[in-house]
């Protein structure tokens, strides 16, 4: 299944915006780029594992969060797993 | 640096002005010019979510930003900055735009709109290798003119 990086994160994949795995759960996949990529694990998970709460991951348009086995979703070759940071602000209090 | 059209460096500054007294925001689509800043090719209009405090929040609803960097990709482009406004405010980054700024490498247009007219934009791009140490650096704004004299004489023709 393909994974598609954002810009911020290429860095960490030889520029690769695309990257190919064959992780048979949503769980599976992100461990199998960040064994591939491990400068990029710190960029997606906490120190105690779990994925930073301004990192979405998207299976196809699903937010894995919402899934009901969530990060354990079972995931097969013709999915999508799209990460993608957050994006917000605002001018003042 | 930040390069971009006339038309789209006005396209964002009026969505500023449409949305007022609230927040607009978007995307930048373009190329990242290796230590050279970011070339916007089109610009995105995004929705705020954050209805409970548009006039000095926004937020960007992830499966839009999945969208449109779908889109992005399916063009040969990337998604190389963002764009919002700041209603009756400097445009300057706050500290709620650092705290919530993730995308390192990305330029951050911020346009302040006074009374309904866009004033001044700003552009600061997000530097750093993670949360720990990123930084907002000012950044300069090349707008091409070029492109919109050539679109006039071509209307010209």
């Amino acid at each position: 299944m393909k994974i598609h990086i954002p810009t911020p994160l290429r860095t960490y994949t030889g520029g690769q915006e695309t990257v190919t795995v064959s992780g048979t759960t949503v769980n599976g996949a992100l461990e199998q780029l960040t064994t591939t990529y491990p400068e990029l694990k710190s960029n997606l998970f906490t120190a105690d594992g779990k994925l930073r709460s301004f990192v979405n991951v998207y299976l196809n348009d699903d937010d894995i969060r919402y899934l009901p086995e969530k990060e354990a979703a079972p995931t097969n070759e013709n999915d999508e797993l799209t990460i993608i940071p957050s994006i917000a602000g605002g001018c003042c209090l | 640096m930040l390069r971009l059209d006339y038309a789209e460096y006005e396209a964002l500054r009026a969505h500023g002005e449409e949305t007022y007294p609230n927040e607009c925001c978007g995307v930048l689509l373009g190329k990242s010019e290796s230590g050279n800043g970011n070339h916007v090719s089109a610009i995105v209009r995004a929705g705020n979510t954050r209805t409970d405090s548009a006039h000095n929040r926004y937020n960007i609803a992830p499966i839009e930003l999945v969208r449109i960097q779908r889109e992005a990709r399916g063009r040969g482009l990337d998604i190389v900055g963002f764009y919002h406004s700041h209603p009756d405010h400097p445009a300057q980054w706050s500290p709620t735009d650092f705290a919530e700024a993730h995308w390192l490498g990305c330029s951050y247009v911020i346009t302040s709109v006074e009374q309904g007219k866009a004033v001044l934009t700003n552009s600061f791009q997000l530097l750093g290798t993670g949360e720990d140490d990123k930084q907002f650096h000012d950044e300069s704004i090349e707008i091409n003119l070029a492109a919109t004299k050539a679109q006039a004489q071509e209307g010209n023709e």
